[in-house]
């Protein structure tokens, strides 16, 4: 039987920042790499398709609508899952990671529902509905919101970290109440039509462009955030550097 | 080819577009100053 390596010992070894900062310094250009070929791709694929027989141009707006609004619930579970193993294992890569997230998922947030508005204006006839769906992305981009005010208003930072992780972890039950929100209560939003059982909704000149483009984001978001966990890693040892230096 | 007639919905759809790009290059420029700017006072600090 060969050497067996357990779930600690496996966050151990992604959470040292040294080894961090060495793969994550040629991974943050490869993931930046990939989000532009496959955001080109899929952009002029979607672009060469036809207009859809109902929905007619609008459904260009689809493609960058879909893929923010995967977005804004990944990099949410992404925030979720590393304020746990901050909160767990304290771990300070972990609280790193939970922190450069966070406004990246305001941003994916914030362009749900722009995207989603300017296509609900021609198709459903108004900008916004207080509809399930609607309504719990905007919560979500109010937790988002949240996070980033409760960490920057605690002059401790452990403290504030501790706090926003907590904040996080309660924050996500609303994932699922986004994401079943257009099963449980009657919505003018139509229900899930890319990932569901019989197969996607829309036809394929659609569907891989959708796929493409949102490949693009979820790359260029491995990206984003790899360079923002470098940079937060950055101001923590300029910070423990500057009150060294202050102690004399 | 590439259809980038839009048609009526032309405003709706550029946009969403505009807007998208806008949001793009925010997180980008931001997210590449904050990292240059603690990494030069990081490096700076532990010169010293």
């Amino acid at each position: 039987m060969g050497p067996r390596l357990s779930w600690h010992a496996f966050v151990l070894l992604f959470a040292n920042p040294e080894r961090f900062m060495a793969w994550s310094r040629w991974a943050a250009p490869l993931f930046g790499a990939l989000a532009v070929a496959a955001g080109v791709l899929g952009l002029y694929l979607g672009w060469s398709a036809p207009p859809d027989y109902q929905q007619g141009a609008t459904v260009r707006i689809l493609f960058i609508h879909i893929a923010s609004a995967w977005m804004s619930e990944f990099v949410y579970a992404c925030l979720a899952v590393a304020s746990l193993l901050a909160l767990v294992w304290r771990q300070m890569l972990a609280d790193a990671a939970a922190q450069a997230a966070a406004p990246l998922g305001a941003g994916f947030t914030v362009l749900a529902l722009v995207t989603g508005s300017l296509w609900g204006r021609p198709m459903w006839g108004t900008y916004w509905v207080w509809d399930a769906r609607l309504t719990s992305v905007l919560a979500l981009l109010l937790i988002y919101l949240a996070y980033i005010a409760l960490r920057a208003s605690m002059d401790d930072e452990t403290k504030g970290g501790r706090a926003a992780a907590i904040l996080a972890l309660v924050g996500a039950v609303n994932l699922p109440i986004i994401h079943y929100s257009v099963t449980w209560w009657n919505t003018l939003h139509q229900g899930a039509s890319v990932f569901r059982s019989g197969g996607s909704a829309l036809a394929p000149v659609f569907y891989w462009p959708a796929i493409l483009v949102a490949l693009s984001y979820m790359s260029a978001f491995g990206s984003l955030w790899l360079v923002r966990i470098r940079g937060e890693i950055w101001r923590r040892r300029a910070d423990a550097a500057a009150l060294r230096a202050a102690r004399g | 080819m590439i259809h980038l007639e839009t048609g009526k919905y032309g405003f709706f759809i550029w946009t969403a577009y505009g807007i998208s790009a806008a949001m793009w290059v925010l997180l980008i420029v931001s997210t590449l100053l904050h990292a240059r700017r603690w990494r030069r006072r990081a490096e700076a600090l532990t010169r010293k």
